[in-house]
């Protein structure tokens, strides 16, 4: 138990945090929220797991040796770029179910018929 | 949506102030992408807000005639022409897909840079312009 | 990071559809601040444009779409909550074995990370080793990626649009009721 998985617990945290909205909440605009918070858990993960003791940001400067570690950085840059996509797909396809059945709750578009 | 907020007076004049520097400092991180913390995405994403502080301030109408429909289609499909061409351009220079070194005839390095640079404006190109797309999309539905 | 878990609660309890995004923004913009903390300041920017800024705004947008409200439901839920407590201590079992924070001989130092640090300036020629990795060396990655927003952009369109004959005629009218 050293202090040194803090940040993983948080991230454990957050995770289950969304992961919670996600399954329990019947509203759809709740649960893509849900989901957002446990995507940005899940880029904090990889985020603590780049950096490096008394390193710094991954730009070359002189005199500097340690940085951290570009990698995880690239991935997650692009993550949070397809994350704002998907987001827009899904508030898109929430906006077209609110028209077909004039709520977003999903227990009662189960009602109206709408999920088999 | 429905209302336009022109109606705030400092609402406006702050924003009339501040969108073209919003604007500039989107091509500022777009170019200097490669020096410091900056490159496509965020640029696209930086200019795209200013479309859209443009278009909640002013109307919706003003910012759909500075941004047509069909030019903000076109350069969708246009950011990513510019990266899948700079890939075949490396191509027909002998190298391999997306291999920039050979863009150069005198020296990699300048290739790398014109590669990424081409790159990146492909990305920020797509990216702004989906994100109004996206955005116009939605509005447009409020209205509706 | 205490107040990104507090944020996060908040977000799970209130009902208020307009404050949880609102408090999403928040969340965005804490998180943009933690990543800059971690060294990850390109992360950080997009985070922060991206997650307080265009996703509050469509997330606005199709608020006013729908319903601000959520609706009453009982607050807790014993079998979710179960389930993801069971797996929330799973994971943290498995931090147990997980290399401690900022620790120079992680696994995930030594092998890529190195080459990309030491050779992309003779290689590359570019300061910022993220853009690098990014356009010259991750090309293809970078490629699919613009392909997802592409596709994303096209299916909203699709989705929402709703052809570009009526948007024209609905714009054809000017707006300038009072």
């Amino acid at each position: 138990m050293s202090p040194g998985l803090f940040n993983d617990w948080i991230v454990i945290f957050l995770m289950m945090t969304g992961f919670y909205t996600l399954i329990t909440r019947g509203n759809l605009i709740k649960k893509l929220i849900g989901l957002g918070v446990f995507q940005v858990s899940v880029f904090m993960l990889y985020i603590s797991m780049g950096k490096v003791e008394g390193g710094t940001a991954p730009i070359l400067t002189e005199g500097v040796v340690h940085y951290s570690n570009p990698l995880p950085h690239v991935l997650i840059l692009t993550a949070i770029v397809v994350g704002i996509a998907t987001l827009a797909v899904g508030l898109a396809l929430t906006v077209r179910i609110q028209e077909a059945y004039g709520t977003i709750e999903e227990d009662e578009i189960r009602e109206l018929g709408g999920i088999e | 949506m429905k209302e336009p907020l022109r109606q705030h007076l400092i609402l406006r004049m702050v924003s009339k102030f501040l969108i073209p520097y919003i604007l500039l400092f989107a091509l500022y991180v777009q170019f200097h992408g490669d020096y410091g913390p900056g490159g496509g995405f965020q640029a696209g994403v930086i200019f795209a807000a200013g479309i859209v502080l443009y278009a909640l301030i002013f109307s919706l109408h003003r910012a759909r005639r500075a941004f047509p429909d069909r030019a903000v289609e076109l350069f969708i499909s246009l950011g990513v022409l510019i990266y899948g061409g700079t890939g075949i351009l490396c191509l027909l220079r002998g190298g391999r897909f997306l291999d920039y070194s050979v863009l150069s005839t005198h020296d990699p390095i300048h290739g790398q840079h014109l590669g990424i640079l081409l790159v990146e404006l492909g990305v920020g190109i797509t990216v702004t312009a989906a994100m109004v797309a996206i955005f116009f999309a939605f509005a447009d539905r409020g209205r509706a | 990071m205490l107040l990104l878990a507090g944020t996060a609660l908040a977000i799970v309890l209130l009902r208020d559809l307009f404050a949880v995004v609102m408090l999403s923004a928040i969340f965005s913009l804490l998180s943009a601040s933690l990543f800059v903390l971690l060294d990850a300041v390109d992360v950080a920017f997009t985070e922060a444009a991206v997650g307080a800024g265009i996703s509050t705004v469509l997330m606005l947008g199709a608020l006013a779409l729908t319903s601000t409200r959520e609706k009453a439901s009982r607050n807790f839920q014993l079998v979710p909550f179960l389930v993801v407590l069971l797996t929330g201590g799973v994971l943290v079992y498995a931090t147990l074995d997980m290399p401690r924070f900022g620790d120079p001989q992680a696994p995930i130092h030594q092998h890529v990370a190195p080459r990309y640090l030491n050779a992309s300036m003779r290689e590359v020629g570019v300061e910022n080793v993220v853009s690098a990795v990014l356009a010259s060396y991750r090309g293809y990655d970078t490629y699919g990626e613009t392909m997802v927003i592409f596709t994303a952009a096209v299916s909203v369109l699709l989705l929402l649009g709703g052809g570009r004959k009526r948007s024209r005629t609905e714009l054809e009218p000017p707006e300038e009721a009072p």
